[in-house]
């Protein structure tokens, strides 16, 4: 596999047994790659955002470090190792408009979906697996719900239900794709309460998020992607107004940009 | 009626019927989720190379070289597929379109330079069947059902219905999980390692398989009412996956013995002389079932408010 070494200030720093190293990785779906060339790296027991405009490869990004899309070139370690010796520790929340909710299933089904690499193909649900996934359904409010539908809930309410389905996955680093797109201010303070306490428990959380103006509040360290790498590290250190322009281009407002990046905490 | 005509002329046909609605209607339920369900349409262009070939290996017309030609050629299809899809980058379903018109016409071009007129190559009847021949000439009544010089004499359709049915539920029972969550949520699947284009795959093969024995036997018309019927009327039914695969057997055998005694003595109840189309009745009740789901299920589209 092709390997981009480039000289950065924080590959030096780097931790090889990071909860994700990402180096050089291009995703491409034709000619014009999604993701080109870039470099990232998860700090353990942090919280970090990933940034960027619609169509900056966010998505992608995740999905090659999941291995749903195949990189045309780079390399993904997962705590120091390839991802297949990982998925174990690996927990991930698709964006919600990626599956069709009309499926024939109960949120409880959903949810025990997360124990698969437990259960197995063929291994038997039995109580303690209910017991389980049920109080991870409690963990996010929804443990009402588990004989529902999944089609007959709210957005906010499914979004809960895909967490609950990671929580089920007991993972070390959780990946989340929009988790917040959609929900009320409720459901966002319920889920952003849930990821805290992951954090709390030391365990890394990697979320793609658009609300620029919660990003201090939220998150630890930020990546900035526009199918590049823009930069990473510390929110209060990267989210620049320099940073955001090179991000978003002409895409935010000028004033914008400013108001955002001289927010304070 | 009695007995012997009954186990002779109606059970036989009565059996693989529903023997070949199950086998459809089973794999049609996950084809109906995953937004595939034309594609037991499709496979009936796919096998007929492989059919030809197999004769032209073999020299002779018989069942079991054209089944394995014809899941041979289904396979051979699935892999373009994906070589397409993943080389050319282009949709599933174009890749698809691409490669079962051109296994077609290739069929077609194949059966035209060989010398099929000396042997009865019948592809029409790979392709339309013929329900009612598939009669139980050694049966002498109830009896021959546990007399196994008689059951010798049972029609190959019978067997090997049975065998595809049989394939096609170990399938489920062993891939239930996996199956179940990427078509469900393909990303997510394909995240906790589920062997996702393994079980796509076998689900495509096995319907392939499932639509060509069924083509063999009972012809097109119900292989592809039973893909679609079934489970879309199921659907209809209830909330649950589980609970949707066994309604859609349940379906699929109401259609197919509501079709055979509706085919063969509905016009005579009515004052009509002939008999008509098993195939085509058998088709029309797993129309009716779904038209009746679609207007009383209890679950479908806003017959419920959320609780
Ligand atoms: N399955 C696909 N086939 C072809 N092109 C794709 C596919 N998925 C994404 N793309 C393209 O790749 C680029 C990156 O898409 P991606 O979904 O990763 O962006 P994103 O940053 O997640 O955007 P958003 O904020 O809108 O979710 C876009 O230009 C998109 O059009
Ligand atoms: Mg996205």
């Amino acid at each position: 596999m092709l390997r981009v070494v480039q000289s950065q200030a924080n590959d030096t720093t780097a931790d090889p047994a990071a909860p994700l190293s990402i180096r050089g990785l291009t995703v491409s779906y034709g000619q014009k790659p999604a993701v080109f060339s870039v470099d990232f790296t998860a700090r353990a027991g942090r919280m970090t955002a990933i940034v960027g405009p619609n169509g900056a490869g966010k998505s992608t990004l995740l999905k090659a470090v999941l291995g749903i899309e195949t990189a045309v070139a780079g390399q993904v370690r997962v705590f120091g190792a390839d991802l297949s010796m990982q998925r174990h520790r690996v927990a991930y929340v698709p964006q919600r408009a990626s599956v069709d909710w009309d499926f024939p299933t109960r949120v409880i089904d959903v949810v025990l979906g997360g124990l698969y690499r437990e259960l197995g193909l063929l291994g038997r649900v039995r109580k303690h697996h209910m017991d389980y996934a049920r109080d991870c359904l409690s963990r996010v409010g929804m443990e009402e719900f588990e004989g529902r539908q999944i089609g007959q809930l709210s957005g906010g309410q499914q979004q809960r239900v895909f967490l609950a389905r990671a929580l089920a996955q007991n993972a070390d680093l959780y990946l989340l794709d929009e988790p917040f797109a959609g929900v009320d201010a409720a459901t966002e303070r319920a889920i952003v309460a849930v990821l805290k306490g992951l954090k709390a428990e030391g365990r890394t959380v990697i979320v793609v998020h658009h609300d620029l103006s919660t990003l201090r509040d939220y998150f630890d360290d930020v990546w900035l992607i526009s199918t590049r790498r823009v930069a990473e590290g510390p929110v209060k250190e990267v989210f620049t107004e320099a940073n955001l322009r090179a991000t978003y281009g002409g895409r935010l407002a000028p004033a914008q940009i400013d108001m955002l990046s001289r927010q304070d905490g | 009626m009695s007995g012997f005509e009954f186990v002779a002329l109606s059970l036989p046909p009565m059996v693989i019927g529903v023997l070949a609605a199950i086998a459809c209607a089973l794999p049609g339920n996950f084809l109906v989720l995953r937004r595939q369900a034309l594609i037991g349409d499709a496979i009936s262009h796919v096998v007929l190379p492989g059919i030809v070939v197999a004769f032209l290996l073999t020299g002779m017309v018989s069942t079991w070289p054209m089944m394995i030609g014809a899941g041979g050629a289904a396979i051979v299809s699935v892999l373009l597929i994906e070589a397409i899809r993943r080389l050319a980058r282009i949709e599933a379903g174009a890749a698809m379109g691409v490669v079962f018109t051109a296994m077609f016409a290739g069929g077609v071009l194949l059966l035209e330079q060989t010398d099929t007129s000396s042997v009865h190559l019948d592809v029409e009847h790979a392709l339309y069947g013929n329900l009612e021949s598939l009669i139980w000439l050694d049966a002498a009544g109830w009896g021959s059902l546990v007399d196994p010089v008689a059951l010798a004499g049972l029609p190959p359709e019978l067997l090997r219905m049975a065998v595809v049915a049989c394939v096609i539920v170990a399938f489920l029972l062993v891939f239930w999980r996996g199956l179940k969550i990427s078509t469900f949520d393909e990303g997510f699947a394909r995240s906790v390692g589920v062997p996702v284009r393994l079980i796509g795959g076998l689900l495509v093969v096995l319907s392939a398989l499932a639509a060509v024995a069924a083509f063999d036997a009972v012809g097109s018309i119900i292989v592809i009412a039973m893909f679609i019927c079934p489970p879309a009327a199921a659907r209809l039914m209830t909330d649950r996956l589980e609970i949707q695969v066994a309604w859609s057997v349940g379906f699929a055998t109401l259609s197919a013995v509501a079709g055979y005694v509706l085919a063969g003595y509905g016009p005579l109840w009515i004052g009509f002389e002939n008999a008509v189309s098993a195939a085509g009745m058998i088709a029309t009740v797993s129309g009716l079932v779904l038209a009746v789901a679609a207007i009383f299920g209890p679950h479908r589209k806003g017959a419920q408010l959320p609780r």
